[in-house]
């Protein structure tokens, strides 16, 4: 009895114990529930998804309404196109800002402002960019509903996350390489284009992933500036200046009709678009662990 | 006469005059590309302002106090009083079923309840919640969630109809109740995620003292760890406030697109972006102002927000 006083370990079944191992369960209970809304749409998805999942799914049209053969081969199409679009106008602007950022700005205050605005852009709603992609491009007629509208709004929501991968890729090249390089007389250019960006591209191209995959996802700012269309993309030019089907914009549409048939296609594209994020976030996280340096 | 040579001859040192400019003009070239960031914001919200400026001229401030929306031709009357309600409410609703499970979700992530090996792919679900598609989470909400909610929504109604935002019976369908469900597991991870950061960002020395001195865990999460870190646990609040009230499609498939205020939130409501999201293809003349008008309404909601929680988890950074 004496020892058991003399002891600095807590009884476990003192009062104080009790309440730590209640607030522990307390704190589980919350992981769990959290974890149970994943599951519950990945489960579903895959469900209601792979029943739909065929050839013709890849290869053909949008059946008309209450028909249930055909595909959702123009959206898929449609989606690759707007996002390819948006890539383009992101990544020169996004990795150029953040090279100023990274190498060129030391902490200036023009670089407190840049990241500061990063922020901002990406706590914009994504509908905000569907907005502005509209009346910049739009309403002012300088292009109409389109995959290039599209593909500006979607380029609005990429560019934060891939500035402050880039920055931080960037941040992690030790400086003894940049030394290196100046060290037998290579320009700034040159150390930033063939030295510390090749060194960073596994980490940039990891942010640049990530952004694709949320671009693709993304539904608002599409609604209102690709639109959508049930046919087959015209080829480019002139396709890209006319409404285009998207993968998101399936869903949302197909979701809200009485047809099963379209359900089941909205099912199917969702399913598509889950797998992509899923694929991109886990080679993404594989593909980081590789650091070159 | 012996001349040494000069840098043109032996080449050390040299740098022709183009490479210099060159070099010089890459240097610009990135900071303007850095500053097309800032311009990018800038023109977000000169764009919206201008697309919005034939409203705000018509309606003024009246616009965010008014409850007409009536986009017939000739008698057009827009006010965004519902939607911008619709907008608080549904966030709110969103925030007081997230932050409890956010901060517990963090807490047991940061502590050591579980070996880090079983620590690390749980984070990594949890962002995978972030990632999953909004308009995924509606097509869920519409088949999965809504009649899983509906018996609890009938039971809240039956038993706590007392209370004023549970006074009208459940229809069944879409309204604020699941759409606030889905805006919740939507903002879990940033809760999560910047929770976790701010505990994680806590010296050492905080926990060894406060265990030091015969604590159990749990007196010292309560009164240590969650006052040090509390701030940054708000800044986290805030910025998945932000998002709540930016969310679009998830909601706009849920909430039931119903332009009215009612204090029961059993009821079908509308958000601002959903508005927006509803209307805005086939809208035309001042509807599309009035629509730009709501979008700037949001914008400056979310700014505001966004750049508070964002002064907040920077102060924490530097604290510690």
């Amino acid at each position: 009895m004496e020892s058991q006083e003399l002891s600095l370990k807590k009884k476990p079944t003192s009062p104080r114990s009790l309440i730590n191992s209640f607030w522990t369960g307390i704190a589980s209970l919350c992981m769990i529930i959290t974890l149970i809304p994943l599951f519950a749409v990945l489960v579903f998805v895959t469900l209601q998804g792979f029943r739909r999942i065929n050839f013709d799914l890849f290869t053909q049209l949008p059946p008309p309404p209450g028909l249930s053969e055909g595909g959702i081969a123009n959206a898929i199409i449609g989606t690759l196109i707007t996002v390819a679009i948006a890539t383009l106008i992101a990544v020169p602007i996004g990795v150029l800002a953040a090279v100023y950022l990274s190498e060129f700005s030391e902490g200036n205050q023009i670089a407190y402002w840049v990241r500061f605005a990063t922020n901002v852009l990406s706590g914009v709603p994504s509908i905000i960019a569907g907005v502005f992609a509209y009346g910049l491009l739009v309403a002012s007629g300088i292009v109409g509903f389109s995959a290039i509208a599209g593909g500006v709004a979607l380029s609005v929501l990429m560019l934060p996350t891939i500035i402050r991968t880039t920055d931080e890729a960037l941040q992690i090249v030790p400086q003894d390489v940049r030394w290196a390089a100046f060290g037998i007389g290579a320009y700034k250019y040159q150390t930033v284009l063939k030295i510390v960006l090749p060194a960073a591209i596994p980490s940039i191209l990891t942010g640049v992933t990530l952004a694709v995959a949320r671009a693709a996802g993304e539904t608002a700012p599409l609604i209102f500036t690709a639109l959508f269309s049930n046919f087959w993309p015209s080829p480019p030019p002139k396709g890209l200046l006319e409404p285009i089907a998207t993968l998101s914009v399936l869903v949302y549409n197909y979701a809200i009709v009485p047809f099963k048939p379209q359900q089941e296609l909205a099912w199917a594209g969702s399913l598509i678009l889950v797998l992509l994020v899923l694929i991109t976030s886990v080679t993404a996280r594989w593909a980081t662990r590789q650091k070159t340096y | 006469m012996t001349a040494t040579p000069s840098r043109r001859q032996t080449g050390v040192g040299f740098r022709p005059h183009t490479e210099k400019t060159f070099d010089t003009g890459f240097v610009w070239l990135t900071l303007a590309f850095a500053l097309t960031i800032g311009l990018i914001l800038l023109s977000i919200a000169i764009i919206i302002t201008w697309r919005a400026w034939p409203a705000i001229q018509t309606y003024g401030l009246g616009f965010l106090f008014s409850s007409s929306w009536n986009p017939v031709k000739g008698r057009e009357e827009f006010g965004a009083l519902p939607v911008i309600y619709g907008t608080l409410v549904s966030s709110l609703i969103s925030l007081v079923i997230a932050i409890p499970l956010g901060i517990g979700t963090a807490l047991f992530l940061s502590e050591n309840f579980i070996p880090l090996k079983f620590r690390t792919p749980l984070v990594f679900l949890v962002e995978l919640l972030a990632a999953i598609p909004s308009v995924v989470y509606g097509l869920w909400g519409i088949f999965v969630l809504i009649p899983l909610v509906n018996p609890i929504a009938v039971w809240l109604h039956d038993y706590l109809g007392w209370i004023p935002i549970f006074s009208t019976p459940p229809a069944g369908g879409p309204g604020m109740f699941p759409a606030g469900i889905v805006l919740s597991i939507m903002i879990l991870p940033i809760i999560t995620a910047i929770s976790r950061d701010s505990l994680a960002c806590l010296p050492p020395d905080l926990r060894q003292a406060s265990l030091g001195l015969g604590a159990t865990r749990w007196e010292t999460i309560f009164r240590v760890l969650i006052p040090a870190a509390f701030s940054g646990i708000v800044g986290g609040i805030m910025l998945a406030l932000g998002r709540a009230m930016g969310e679009t499609m998830a909601v706009t498939m849920i909430i039931g697109n119903v332009n009215r205020i009612s204090v029961s939130i059993l009821e079908p409501a509308n958000t601002i972006s959903s508005l927006i999201a509803n209307q805005f293809a086939e809208a035309s003349g001042m509807q599309v102002a009035a629509l730009m008008y709501a979008g700037l309404v949001l914008m400056i909601l979310t700014f505001v927000v966004n750049i508070i929680a964002d002064y907040i988890v920077s102060q924490v950074k530097a604290k510690y």
